[in-house]
């Protein structure tokens, strides 16, 4: 089990969707706070969908306004990154490129990139954590401190 | 301190000989999720955590709790009030160590950040072992308060759109911290600490931030005041200021300081007993309106970001008399020619600074000046402002003119100065006049200016006559290097005599000069007498409110910073003061109603217009100076900037209400 869950976490940050800043949050996991990581990824998710859902309007009214947008987009650029969102990490770095050119188009496709992104990332973190509740009693069943 | 206990330390913090653990840190975010990484983060270093997602929130919070905190990391960029804004505040109000973050690592951003004083600036995401060593930046500011100097604080009170300005010069101290930041986050936790200790006291003694907000200011003087200013001892000021978070070191070196600055003022003048009181009680008309008015002007200057930041600091520099002396020659030259471009800039600066009088003048004589600016239409300046477009030339014209009728009186008892005087006037008619020609008139108008004291017994020209001598005293040193700049020293020399002609010419006492100031009826007549000088300010005023429109703004940027004004120096004074003459002159011209004022004020107003009056050509001077000032940049080093600014803090307890009135400015159509 525990080894399932190494091999999913290590496969997170093979295909990138995770980098260091993640091993940094679950470093401050401790005994005081043993879920620390799951709780702040919720707050994460709950936090970028509501960014998602701001974009999404701004979006859709048509018209472009790049400074709201970068603004946004650069909130949401700050919260993945400090998780260690990676790819979302770079979906938003590249939207505020395009913010920065006025390319609405480039915008709107990064945008739905990163949508999926975010998706695909929440579901697999939500496995991963799900294994890893599960494990993580036996472990330090298995190895006390 | 006290430590929490909780969590896990890394030992090298622990075994710290500094009380690095419980530091008691303010984290602003408005993003939950960083918020919270952070939060756990700093606990996890031992740190004693207070979140808060907005910067209103955490600045209401500061000032609640004043010594509640030691050290504020903020989010750069948050709705409502970005970090910056924040960062000025807290640099100003409380003095803590701020450490900017954000995700945005584009240099110019991490520049804005360290300009403004943060003392670190983190790129997200922020790693604990860059928050492990944070306490440093505490420990470091304790152990600096003894060297602090104001500058950093200046430099926070420029508002936020000028700073790029601001960066190019500053690229150094930025650029070290960022190397820091960048290297810290390489090296493993223990590593951390002595290297970048080193590299950040690098940069952070480039800004040490106590900051001597103006109501700290007055408190010490009051303090100063009060035992008297050879028995001032720190302890004893420290006790009666009363101020938590403020040590004996700070009270020290800032007594230090205002010594220096008293000795300044009062070292040249013959009526030393009366500047120094002025100076302490602020009851002087003339010297407490001119020193608020300096402040003004410094950060006015620095608002309107017209003039780099450095170009300030020299400015400032030059003024109380910096090594500069030795290159007049060079300096001025550029100068002349390029005047009447500048001053165009320049009226921005005198535009603020009217505005500035006007309103400090609601408690003190200058309410005479300042009741009228508002008043003043920018458009008629304008008006005139075209005409003369070339101020110089105006200015010199009329000075030869009126010097020959005006002038001679006071010439013929000043036997030394007068005679000089003329004829060097004389030989400027027009702008291209030599350098050396200018120079002669400078030193000429000095003599005249010392002469004329002795010389009048009118009680009114005492009074300005004391303000003159500091004048005198500091133009060897400092005005005059950009003094010599100036073709505008010329017009000062002259518009004094004038001034000094008329008063006596019209009535022998001062008090009959004073009416023809303040009396609105009696103006007119004098008007006549006066008319060429009046034309004179009206141009320059037509200039500088013309020029800029921007001046408003900046005035009002400026105003919101003031506090730390006092750094202003003595170049500003004259700005100033040209500023409360143009006022006058406005005044006249007018013929708005005074305010009620007593007489007694109308005195002192007069007295103020006199000194201001001298002082104001002589800021003509300045004025232009700033463009040449540039020239000097590199003899100044920050340090005698710092200096500088310091020794300007000593400033009457008036620096409230000044503050306050800048922020008033803002109002103020232009």
């Amino acid at each position: 089990m525990q080894r399932q869950v190494a091999l999913i976490k290590q496969s997170l940050f093979d295909q990138g969707y995770l980098d260091e800043q993640f091993m940094e949050l679950e470093e401050l996991q401790d005994d005081v706070n043993p879920n620390f990581v799951e709780e702040v990824s919720a707050l994460y998710f709950k936090d970028s969908a509501r960014l998602i859902n701001n974009i999404d309007q701004a979006l859709e009214r048509g018209s472009f306004d790049f400074n709201r947008l970068d603004s946004y987009m650069h909130q949401f650029k700050g919260s993945s990154t400090s998780i260690g969102a990676s790819k979302v990490k770079t979906e938003c770095t590249m939207f505020r490129e395009y913010c920065r050119a006025g390319n609405a188009e480039g915008c709107l496709r990064t945008f739905q990139q990163l949508k999926k992104e975010h998706a695909t990332l929440r579901k697999k973190l939500e496995h991963y954590f799900q294994l890893a509740r599960q494990a993580g009693p036996k472990e330090t069943a298995r190895r006390p401190k | 301190m006290i430590n929490p206990g909780q969590g896990r330390g890394p030992d090298s913090v622990n075994s710290d000989p500094f009380p690095t653990t419980g530091l008691r840190v303010l984290v602003v975010d408005d993003d939950p999720t960083c918020l919270m990484i952070l939060e756990r983060m700093l606990r996890t270093c031992l740190y004693r955590v207070t979140k808060c997602n907005r910067a209103e929130i955490a600045l209401s919070l500061l000032r609640k709790n004043k010594n509640g905190f030691d050290i504020v990391i903020s989010d750069v960029h948050m709705p409502d009030m970005d970090g910056f804004k924040l960062l000025e505040h807290v640099g100003l109000e409380m003095d803590l160590p701020v450490i900017m973050m954000s995700a945005d690592d584009s240099k110019s951003v991490v520049l804005k950040g360290v300009t403004h004083g943060a003392v670190d600036y983190l790129i997200k995401p922020v790693r604990i072992e860059a928050l492990k060593n944070i306490w440093q930046h505490v420990v470091r500011k304790k152990r600096n308060e003894w060297n602090v100097s104001e500058q950093s604080g200046s430099i926070e009170e420029i508002g936020g759109d000028r700073q790029q300005q601001r960066e190019d010069a500053d690229n150094n101290s930025s650029s070290v911290n960022e190397g820091n930041w960048k290297s810290s986050r390489k090296r493993k936790e223990e590593e951390v600490d002595e290297l970048e200790g080193d590299k950040e006291d690098a940069s952070s003694l480039k800004k040490p931030r106590v900051v001597w907000s103006v109501e700290l200011h007055q408190q010490f003087v009051a303090a100063v005041n009060h035992l008297g200013v050879d028995k001032a001892v720190p302890k004893k000021i420290l006790e009666m200021m009363n101020v938590p978070g403020l040590t004996r070191e700070n009270v020290a070196s800032h007594l230090q300081k205002y010594r220096i600055y008293l000795r300044r003022l009062g070292g040249v003048s013959q009526h030393q007993g009366n500047m120094n009181n002025s100076f302490m009680t602020g009851q002087d008309p003339n010297f407490g309106p001119l020193s608020q008015l300096n402040g003004f002007d410094l950060q006015a200057l620095a608002v309107a970001g017209q003039l780099p930041a450095q170009s300030l600091a020299q400015l400032q520099a030059a003024g109380l008399s910096l090594p500069s002396l030795a290159k007049p020659g060079m300096s001025v030259s550029p100068l002349v020619d390029q005047r009447s471009i500048f001053s165009f800039e320049n009226p921005k600066i005198r535009f603020g600074d009217g505005h500035g009088q006007m309103m400090n003048s609601g408690n003190k004589p200058m309410n005479l000046l300042h009741g009228v600016p508002t008043g003043m239409e920018p458009k008629q300046f304008a008006g005139n402002h075209m005409r003369v477009q070339q101020p110089i030339t105006g200015v010199r014209a009329v000075p030869n003119v009126q010097s020959s009728g005006m002038l001679m009186p006071v010439a013929d008892q000043l036997p030394r100065g007068g005679p000089s005087m003329l004829p060097s006037l004389g030989q400027q008619p027009t702008l291209s006049s030599s350098i050396v020609s200018r120079r002669s008139d400078l030193t000429d108008s000095v003599a005249v200016r010392n002469s004329i004291p002795e010389t009048s017994s009118s009680r009114v020209l005492p009074a300005t006559h004391s303000v003159f001598n500091n004048f005198p005293s500091e133009l060897p040193r400092n005005s005059f290097p950009l003094a010599s700049a100036p073709g505008i020293s010329i017009p000062t020399s002259v518009s004094y005599q004038e001034e000094v002609s008329s008063s006596d010419a019209t009535a022998a006492t001062g008090n009959l000069s004073y009416n023809i100031f303040n009396d609105f009826p009696q103006q007119q007549q004098h008007h006549h007498n006066n008319n060429k000088l009046n034309d004179w300010d009206l141009r320059n005023i037509g200039l500088v409110f013309n020029s800029h429109q921007d001046t408003a703004a900046a005035a009002a940027s400026a105003s919101f910073s003031t506090s730390e004004a006092y750094s202003s120096s003595s170049t500003q004074r004259k700005r100033r003061q040209i500023d409360v003459t143009a006022i006058n002159h406005m005044q006249n011209h007018h013929h708005q109603p005074p305010p009620s004022r007593s007489v007694n004020h109308m005195n002192q107003v007069y007295m103020d217009g006199g000194s201001v009056r001298v002082k104001s050509e002589r800021m003509a001077e300045t004025v232009t100076c700033p463009p040449s000032t540039t020239l000097f940049h590199e003899q100044y080093n920050q340090d005698d900037l710092m200096s500088a600014l310091l020794k300007q803090e000593g400033i009457p307890s008036v620096d409230n209400e000044f503050d306050f009135d800048g922020y008033s400015i803002d109002n103020i159509p232009v």
